[in-house]
This record gives C-alpha cells, structure tokens and sequence, in this order.
C-alpha cells in the first residue's frame, strides 16, 4: 500500500493528476506486476526470431522468466524458463539453439525436456517407479496459461481469463498491420539482435514519454542541432544531400506548431497512437521500387492507402513501443519500481527493396542502438524524474493537466484536441486504474 | 603465444604505434575532440560492433558505425549548451596495453595493430567500467599516423547497458 495509508490504489488517480506513489512506491510496483502485466497480453517475441526447431530466447512477463522456441513440427511454444525439478533456469543464455535432439537439457540433473516443455528423460528413472508417472503435469516445464500470435507477432497471458489477444489488442493492432502491411507478402521479418538498454525509471515515465510530443524540441535540442548544422556542411564537402539518418535527427527539433498538428488517440486498454509522418514517402528511387512492389501485389489504390497511413507511433499497453513505418519496437521489461530494462528490435519488411531497411537500420542505429545521441537525453530525463518522484517532500501529485477535458471522445476512442495534449498518459492511466482496481480490461 | 602470431617488426615501429594509441586515448579522456577528429584519414570509420564476429560494419545492426561526419555530429552534440546529460559533467579514463602489431606494409609504412583498454567512466556520482579489444587500421603519414579504422570490441557486446555510451570509448 502506499506510503500515505489515506490513500487507496483507485484515488491515486485523477482526471488531471495522479500520485507519485504510481512511480515510485514498491509495493504498488509489485501490484502492477499482480494486475497489470501477470493479466494483460505481453509480447514475447517474433516468430521469425525462432526460425529453425530448437531455436530460443529468453525474455520477461513481469517477474517471470519466460523462453520462446520452436520445436520440431514447427509449432512456436512460449515456456516458463524453470525445470521442473528443482526450479533451476533451464536456459541460461539470452538465446541459443537446443541442439541435435531439440531438447531442453536442464543444467543441473540433465532433465530433458521436448521444446512443448514435456519431459523426455532424465537419468536414473527408476527412481520414480510406482512413484510418480513421467507424464505428471507436475513434471512437465509449463507453458504460459494462453499465447496468441497477431501477424508473427507473438505474445503470451499469464491469466486464463481475459479477452483473447486481437479484441484486446483492439486499436493498437495497427502497431503491427502497418508493419506488415508495407511489405508486398504481407509479413515481416526480424533481425536477430536485440540491444539491451537499462534505464533508470519506472516503466510508465518510458512510455508516457513517447508520446509526450512537448518534449522532443526541448530534449533533443542539441541532437537536432547538430543534424541540421551536419546537413548543411555535408551538402558544401559533398555537393550530395546528407544521408537519411540526420533528417530522422534534425526531425527532433520541428517546431512546436508541427508537433501541435498531430493527433494522438487514446484506445481502450491503454493502447495509445501518435499519428503523424516524417517526411518518409519521399520521391527517390527506394521510394519509388517501394510503390512499385506493392502495387504489383495489391494494386495502386492499396498501395495508396498503405504507404499513406499516417501512424508515427503505436504504444501497445503495458509491454510495447512501436514504430511501424520504421519497424522498430521496444519491449517494457519492468524490474523494479525504478528500473526498466527495454530490449530494443527492428524489422525487415519481407520483399520490400533493401533501400527500405537501410531506413530502418538507421532509425534502429540513430535512436535505439546503445550509442543513441537521441535517447541518451531521454535516459536523462527518465532518471530525474524517478529521482524527483521518489522525494517525500516538495509535492505529491503529478500533473497531466494539459487540455484536460478538451478531448473529444468517440466509442470510447478519445482523439486529442491537439498533438500536445497529454491525453496519452490520462488514456493509459484510465487502463491502469481498471487493472489495479480488478475491473479488468475494457 | 604461437611463433606465427609475433610479427618481427622494429623497436622503432613498435614504439611509434604505441605512443600513437597512447595519444589517442588520452585526447578522449581530455576531450579534445577537433584532435581526435583530425587523427582519422578522411575516409576514416570508428566501429564497435554489436557482435564479435561480424566482419562488417555495413547493413547491419552495429553500437557505433561513424564516418568522420558523423563523428562531428557528435561533437557539436556534446558541446551543445543544451547537451543536458553532458551537463552533469562527464570524465572518463583509458588504460591501452597489450600493444601487437598484426601487420606491417613495408611500402606504404600502414600497420594494422591490436590492443587492449579499459575504461572507467565517471557521470552523476556514478562510476561505470568498460573493457575489450582495439583494432586499428593505422596509415603512415608524415608525422606519424591516421586512423582509417577503429574497432572497438567491447567484452560486454550484448548489454544490457546502463543508460548509453555518448561518446567514442
């Protein structure tokens, strides 16, 4: 419960504020774990990212740890990382592949398991005669309680109620059809790296910042700085454009009227889009190989309609940032109230021109790698914020005030009234208050 | 070690290379940054990549792939007044050894060496330490040498990473 015993988890938030215990507090970061992310769906991973029978990773639901494989008839499993013996981790590499006979081989007692996590041998069986049957769900390694796949994307349940994942998905399904949708066979691909990045703040101060379209001009003053001056001496050594990768840079800084332009949309559960382009269907060649591949596979006004989606950025509520035009996503690992760990991917868009990754590569070096002039300020601000909250004194509410009530609201679909609205955090916070007060999801 | 893998050079070389890397780690930890920019050749690449087996830093996923005109990006970057998690002051100290010149071309004097560092880095009361491997691509000028290529491989490639890496290690 919250330090302040007056205050219950419901009113600690309000239409226009809320407590900084949400951020702070870690016995409601615990709750979250309970509520939120042991009951909503939680990306695992891609299916792509296990393409061959025996092929895993490791990742996160809350406090569990969780493995995603593929096993021999081509099924994708996703796993509690724990054998059933002892608890040991099973796998304790980031990823790896289970080997010739595609099984799990825990560590400790070389238990076996087959990649469906049923038990497949151990040694010295006959320690269990007349015992326990083998076959024992008890003896088993557990899949999580649901899995669904949306277009190769993968996510996991550790609940056996709740809505299934596309009516949970709802709105923020477009985080992955404006992916898939760019590319000519519908799907896209991972690529097998994963940057790791710790940041020291709760996991919401992340996501709020997303689509927090004040900030980017303020924050990435210098970055932007930089990229537009390097524009400019590029062009007079060269006499070529600079590459594409400062323009993503020098976006940082648009004046404040740009960002006021667009519209953010606030979906039921907390899926929240910021809609909005940045300059990426220009006239050039890629651009132009792009159309011509989508339109032999869905004809021009498909290909229109695609390449005109107007989706900038998609937070699939709690566990993702995406970026479809670009194909990059992040996941939200929460490790502690004040320790997020985000594992940063991106995409290739299955025959689409090589031209379109390059764009996508230098997004994912730009701003995600772990040598990001971008994010390196966000960090910053991440942790004084999350030091700042922390504080006993010097106020107890956070404001998210700004347009507050302006918002016009639609089937419970909520469209700013201005790019700078923070309807984005009051639209998560909203699903946030259903999960801890166990109303569920909408 | 291997006979095969000692490259007979001379003391002279040897001690050219090593003062050489020595400089270059210490105009990063002095922040000197129009010096380290002027010690790449002009097609010159700083790279650290984010697996110990790639062989290229081309279309693929790397931490840092920086032409010199990116490497001036980052730069004015850092010396933005509005640089804000510069702001906090930001020190950082090199140790380079294990200095092993790989190869030599006799006619162009060019030497591909490998070496050692670590590296402490101090930013918001906090001390955080990076190790792992050089690889240089020097070619002879007159004075000495350029950088045509740096990579850097770190021991701990696959994170996770604390906040980022703002500047070159």
């Amino acid at each position: 419960m919250p330090k302040d015993q007056n205050l219950d988890l419901g009113s600690l938030v309000e239409p226009d504020r809320v407590h900084k215990a949400c951020y702070a507090d870690e016995e409601i970061f615990e709750q979250e774990l309970k509520n939120i992310f042991h009951k909503s769906w939680i990306y695992i991973g891609h299916e792509s990212q296990v393409p061959n029978p025996g092929d895993y990773w490791t990742t996160w639901v809350g406090k569990e740890r969780m493995i995603i494989c593929r096993a021999e008839d081509g099924q994708v499993h996703v796993l509690y990382n724990r054998c059933p013996h002892r608890g040991a981790l099973i796998c304790n590499n980031l990823h790896g592949n289970s080997g010739n006979k595609k099984s799990f081989r825990c560590p400790y007692h070389a238990w076996q398991f087959a990649m469906d996590g049923s038990l497949r041998n151990l040694p010295m069986k006959e320690g269990y005669d007349g015992i326990i049957d083998l076959k024992d769900p008890q003896l088993q390694m557990k899949p999580a309680e649901r899995q669904g796949n949306y277009r190769g994307f993968i996510f996991a349940s550790l609940s056996e109620d709740g809505p299934d994942l596309e009516t949970w998905l709802g709105g923020g399904k477009v985080a992955f059809d404006d992916i898939c949708n760019r590319s000519p066979e519908g799907e896209a691909e991972i690529v097998a790296n994963c940057f790791r990045i710790v940041q020291h703040s709760n996991w919401k101060i992340f996501l709020e910042n997303q689509l927090d379209a004040v900030h980017p001009s303020i924050t990435h003053h210098s970055t932007g700085d930089a990229a537009a001056d390097m524009q400019k001496v590029y062009k007079k050594k060269t006499g070529e454009d600079a590459p594409m990768g400062y323009q993503f840079l020098a976006d940082f800084t648009l004046p404040f009227e740009k960002w006021d332009s667009l519209d953010t949309i606030g979906h039921p559960n907390g899926h929240t889009v910021l809609e909005g382009y940045m300059g990426l269907r220009p006239t050039d060649a890629v651009t132009q190989a792009h159309e011509k591949v989508l339109t032999d596979a869905y004809g021009e006004d498909r290909m229109n309609e695609i390449l005109d989606t107007k989706v900038h950025h998609v937070l699939v509520y709690p566990c993702l940032s995406v970026q479809p035009p670009l194909q990059q996503l992040r996941a939200v690992r929460p490790l502690a109230a004040n320790k997020t760990l985000t594992e940063i991917w991106h995409f290739r868009l299955k025959g689409a021109p090589e031209g379109i990754y390059d764009r996508s590569l230098a997004y994912y070096y730009h701003v995600n790698a772990p040598s990001t002039m971008v994010n390196a300020d966000d960090l910053n601000n991440f942790r004084a914020c999350q030091d700042g909250l922390r504080l006993e004194g010097g106020g107890d509410w956070v404001s998210l005030h700004r347009n507050v009530g302006q918002d016009p609201v639609k089937d419970g679909v909520t469209t700013s009234v201005t790019g700078m609205s923070e309807q984005p955090m009051r639209n998560m916070f909203a699903a946030w208050k259903k999960y801890m007060t166990n109303e569920g999801s909408a | 070690m291997p006979k095969d893998n000692v490259l007979e050079t001379s003391a002279d070389t040897q001690r050219a290379v090593e003062q050489f890397l020595y400089s270059q780690a210490e105009i990063l930890d002095e922040r000197r940054w129009a010096d380290w920019l002027g010690l790449f050749t002009d097609d010159g690449k700083y790279w650290m990549p984010a697996d110990p087996e790639q062989t290229t830093g081309e279309r693929l996923p790397n931490i840092f792939y920086e032409d010199v005109y990116l490497m001036d990006m980052r730069i004015r970057r850092v010396k933005h007044p509005y640089a804000h998690s510069q702001m906090a002051g930001h020190r950082t100290s090199h140790t380079v050894s294990n200095v092993i010149i790989q190869s030599e071309d006799e006619a162009s004097g060019g030497v591909v060496c490998t070496s050692r560092f670590h590296m402490v880095e101090y930013r918001l009361d906090d001390q955080r330490y990076f190790g792992g491997k050089y690889t240089h691509t020097l070619k002879k000028n007159e004075d000495g040498y350029n950088i045509q290529l740096q990579r850097v491989d770190i021991a701990n490639v696959e994170g996770p990473f604390d906040f980022v890496m703002q500047v070159w290690l």
